[in-house]
């Protein structure tokens, strides 16, 4: 069992169970609706898990790409008539070159420079999205036309689940293998002692940037995803807030553990749906469960509870 | 003339408050290297307590509101510090730089969510400490409320620089944000620095809340632009600097105010942001932080 | 129900008579009115008004015996005025609640994100948002209430051509009340003959207009000033407007400022500036036979007495007319069968409402004409009419 859990393919196995047997405890078109957001919300998070939890950097303006992303799909489809797959790969590979020319001198840096630099960069992005106004509508947004494949438009809850799941599934995969492999290894060393990494002859610089251009691509095509199920975007996607929950749900999940940011994903998506009957005590409940997880469990839902599975089957830690 | 120097007015009024602010982040990130978010609820509660202690059941004068609200704003900072900070430091195996500014996240949704519920959405105004009647210099017009402000930014940085260089617990605060472990060697209780770091930047929060409120306006959400615009003061300043926090937050306050006046109100706003890549692109340990190695 | 049971429940209920019908009815399922606002966030001071009023109509009505015998249940959702969870919400209020009937949606981001939804859903929706493009062109399952942007820029130019100005410049937020309302004010110009002379804009968190204020100042000619905002950055713009003494340029603010609070935090800097408001601000200064006075002082009566005399605002009157006007409209459609309901508060005319005079059509959706809407000018800390 424990060998199972721990092996790459069992847990991508498990997760494909649960997207898939999912929609048999939907009841209707809201709980379809959460799930989306929560696919999508996960998308962004495995790849800033990447960022966050391998890479030891932190992003606070991945909601920028999001929102990027979902702009080019909404802006090259609507005002455009561009095909809704090209205006999402223009948006992924402009989102990534973005990524890659902020990135390359600040990560040369140590600390939290990168943090402070997408700070910035998430912030102007909305105030870009807020004034445009003939382009992007402004601060109460734009609709989106439906994504077409063909003559079949993409439309309707059950149809967005399955694409948003599949989505996450390959991009879960993706990861996985990313930190298996060459890359993976050299990031761990890094996260481990920068300098140390450094002198056994890993280009770490190339590394975090090449990091940091997969986690923006990723919050791009999430962004262009939401998009087009919602069929409507506004400028707070790309809002501060937005970042910090992002992050949040990395940290809150389990850093360094890409089912963690999945589980991470899931609460935050899922607990505001629950805190609404407490109308205004919302936002205390909601700051409280956020400090309490974080005292008690620093590393991290996923990775505790494993310690404690562990644990309690009698096995060593690791 | 006139219109520059109305506007270099305008820009030191906000820049002095960013500066406040931006002096909290650099306090808690010396003794703690945690980027404090809850920073600017610091400022709403100063405010919103003054604002409530005048106004609501006690009817107390100006000159006793400020002192009590100072003093509640540092308790809750205190609080933050020895029922969320505290316990995650002290866990076997120590915590991570994010968790902290996530538990501090989770603390500003709290104390944001406390004072909506306590204290009300709508946003309330305090009377200005000496009249509403502008000051005309050369065609300018500045608000008195405005001086208020920027005198008290140098006298709290007059006190702090007394306080870091010339006290004995000043001195220690200021050893254990150079080396904790040294510092710890040579018998300085780090924890207690630690609950005072808190105390004294919430205290300041607090303090920034109160002079500006007569200025901005005080509403239950008034810290979440602030903070972040005092965050990037402290960014450009230097994160940690005490000084740069002073030049960071006039700085920021004056480009604002002159990009708005000479360029475009619209993106003023990013006028900040931009400034701060820039900054970190050319001089990435911002105006006058110093070079810092790291240890391995 | 067996025999003996139904005998018993027969005897009580000739016992207790009036008692009993109550009582039955109550069992009868309560009709839903879902609801999403931006109850906290930039917008709080729309929501939080606006949900106050719904809770304490729904109570009034329920204590009055309800609508069509049955008792009324409010469902309401703070959607903190962002669009993407005012999507969750109403996906929740139609799929999850089963609603009968939405009223809410306090900004027009979070309408025209919804909007879709209740098509799709055919479910009567009665927005509170602002503006006019959420009923143009006419959605047949969408209205709103109160009057639009567009009113009350031309309320605005109408009076500074009465008073032989102009040329006027715009100052307003970011926000997207705040732009609307300057589209408008652009679009409206050339037909009243109004040049717009300059534009500045301010962020919703700024604290300070004075720079926007002085480059107005400094651009020749300006004869009035409109502004488009609402909260805190209004206030901080009266303020600074009296601190650099330009009293002598007429300062007029679209209805987003309908709330003493404004007054209250210019603190003096609002003396002089005209706005265009709903009737209910000066519900006492209005004639003894103006068919809105009674509607205006009820509300205000009602809604101090339940808040802690809490000053009442426009936004709060959107509610209650939208609230009105669902309920009419479901008394005389019989039920809640949303099409019916829909048909009849399309045939909505001559409702006496806060916001003024409703006559819908189905090529109107709002239903109020331009009259309904009063010119104020603020006069020793209080709304003064003028006309």
């Amino acid at each position: 069992m424990r060998r199972f859990l721990d092996a790459r393919t069992g847990g991508l196995l498990v997760l494909t169970l649960i997207v898939a047997l999912l929609p048999l405890l939907l009841p209707n078109k809201f709980y379809y609706d959460v799930a989306i957001k929560t696919l999508l919300n996960a998308l962004v998070c495995v790849g800033l898990n990447l960022l966050i939890g391998y890479a030891g950097q932190i992003s606070l303006g991945h909601a920028g790409f999001f929102a990027l992303g979902g702009y080019a799909s909404a802006i090259l489809t609507a005002k455009y008539q561009w095909n809704g797959f090209a205006a999402m790969a223009v948006g992924m590979v402009g989102v990534g070159l973005l990524a890659f020319i902020v990135a390359r001198p600040i990560l040369k840096l140590r600390g939290h420079y990168l943090a402070m630099a997408t700070l910035g960069l998430g912030i102007i992005i909305s105030i870009v999205l807020n004034r445009e106004i003939p382009l992007t509508g402004g601060p109460d947004g734009m609709s989106v036309p439906a994504l077409r494949l063909g003559e079949w438009r993409l439309t309707g809850t059950t149809i967005w689940y399955w694409i948003s799941g599949g989505t996450l599934l390959v991009a879960v995969w993706l990861a996985l293998n990313l930190i298996d492999s060459g890359v993976g290894r050299a990031l761990r060393a890094l996260h481990g002692s920068e300098v140390a990494a450094e002198t056994a002859g890993i280009d770490t610089t190339r590394y975090k940037v090449l990091i940091f251009v997969v986690s923006a691509v990723f919050a791009s095509l999430a962004g262009s995803l939401f998009a087009h199920a919602e069929r409507f975007i506004t400028p707070t996607e790309a809002g501060f807030l937005r970042s910090i929950e992002f992050v949040t749900m990395v940290v809150l999940g389990g850093m360094a553990s890409t089912y963690g940011a999945v589980v991470g994903a899931t609460i935050l998506t899922v607990l505001p749906q629950l805190l609404t009957k407490l109308h205004d005590y919302e936002h205390i409940a909601f700051g409280a469960v956020l400090i309490g997880v974080m005292i008690f469990m620093p590393k991290g839902l996923v990775p505790t509870l494993k310690d404690r599975f562990r644990h309690l089957a009698g096995g060593r830690p690791r | 003339m006139a219109e520059f120097l109305q506007f270099a007015f305008s820009g030191l009024t906000v820049g002095a408050i960013y500066a406040l602010v931006a002096l909290g982040f650099a306090l808690i990130y010396n003794a703690s290297h945690v980027i404090n978010f809850a920073q600017g609820e610091f400022v709403t509660i100063g405010g919103m307590a003054t604002v409530a202690l005048i106004a609501g059941g006690g009817g107390l004068p100006l000159l006793l509101a400020i002192p009590t609200a100072v003093m509640i704003t540092a308790l809750v900072g205190l609080a933050l510090e020895k029922l969320a900070i505290e316990p995650a430091v002290r866990r076997p195996g120590g915590t991570s730089v994010v968790t902290l500014i996530i538990i501090t996240i989770g603390a500003s949704i709290l104390i944001r969510g406390v004072i909506q519920v306590t204290l009300g959405k709508d946003f309330h105004r305090l009377p200005a400490f000496s009249g509403e009647v502008p000051l005309d210099i050369l065609g300018a017009r500045l608000q008195p409320q405005g001086l208020w402000v920027l005198g008290v930014t140098l006298l709290v940085v007059a006190v702090l620089w007394w306080f870091f260089g010339y006290q004995r617990f000043g001195k220690a605060m200021l050893a254990t944000s150079h080396n904790r472990l040294a510092a710890q060697l040579v018998g300085i209780d780090t924890r207690l620095i630690l609950l005072a770091s808190f105390g004294l930047s919430a205290a300041l929060g607090g303090l920034a809340g109160i002079l500006t409120a007569p200025i901005t306006l005080t509403k239950y959400d008034v810290g979440i632009m602030l903070g972040l615009k005092g965050f990037a003061a402290a960014i450009l300043g230097g994160l940690g600097s005490g000084p740069g926090a002073i030049v960071g937050g006039i700085a920021l306050g004056l480009a604002e105010a002159l990009a708005a006046g000479y360029i475009s109100s619209a993106y003023k706003d990013a006028v900040a942001f931009i400034i701060i890549l820039a900054v970190l692109f050319v001089r990435p340990s911002g105006l006058l932080g110093g070079r810092t190695t790291e240890r391995v | 129900m067996n025999k003996r049971n139904f005998l018993r429940a027969a005897a009580v209920l000739a016992a207790l008579g009036v008692v009993g019908m109550a009582e039955a009815q109550a069992q009868q399922t309560p009709i839903k009115i879902g609801s999403f606002l931006a109850v906290t966030g930039p917008a709080s001071f729309l929501g939080d008004p606006e949900a106050k009023t719904l809770r304490l109509y729904v109570d009034t009505v329920n204590r009055a015996g309800g609508v069509n015998g049955r008792q009324l249940q409010a469902v309401i959702y703070d959607s903190a005025g962002d669009a993407r969870q005012a999507v969750t919400f109403v996906r929740r209020l139609i799929e999850e609640d089963k609603v009968d009937i939405i009223v809410g949606g306090s900004t027009t981001g979070e309408t025209m994100a919804v909007v879709p939804l209740a098509e799709e859903a055919q479910i009567p929706f009665i927005s509170l948002g602002g503006a006019n493009v959420i009923v143009e062109p006419v959605k047949k399952w969408v209205f709103k209430m109160p009057h639009s942007d567009r009113m009350a820029v031309e309320k605005i130019y109408e009076d500074m051509k009465k008073h032989g100005k102009t040329k006027a410049a715009i100052l307003g937020g970011s926000g997207g009340f705040d732009q609307s309302c300057r589209k408008e004010a652009k679009d409206l110009a050339a037909k009243y003959g109004i040049t717009v002379v300059a534009d500045e804009t301010y962020a919703p968190t700024d604290t300070d207009m004075t720079v926007q204020l002085t480059k107005i100042k400094n651009t020749p000619g300006v004869e009035a000033i409109v502004g488009c905002g609402f909260g805190a950055p209004t206030a901080i713009t009266a303020r600074n407007y009296r601190q650099l003494g330009m009293q002598n340029i007429q300062f007029y603010f679209n209805h987003g400022v309908g709330s003493q609070q404004f007054i209250d935090g210019a603190g003096g800097g609002a003396e002089g500036m005209r706005v265009p408001v709903a009737a209910l601000l000066v519900a006492d200064q209005l004639a003894a036979n103006d068919p809105q006075k009674k509607v205006a002082e009820d509300y205000t009566r009602a809604y101090r007495a339940a808040y802690n005399n809490e000053p009442v605002s426009t936004f709060g009157g959107h509610m209650y007319d939208g609230f009105m006007i669902a309920i009419e409209a479901m008394k005389r459609a019989g039920g809640t069968d949303k099409a019916k309901v829909r048909d009849e508060i399309e045939k909505t005319k001559g409702f006496v409402g806060a916001d003024g005079i409703y006559n819908m059509s189905p090529t109107d959706h709002m239903g109020l004409s331009l009259d309904s809407f009063k010119m104020v000018e603020i006069r020793n800390n209080t709304w003064k009419l003028l006309y």
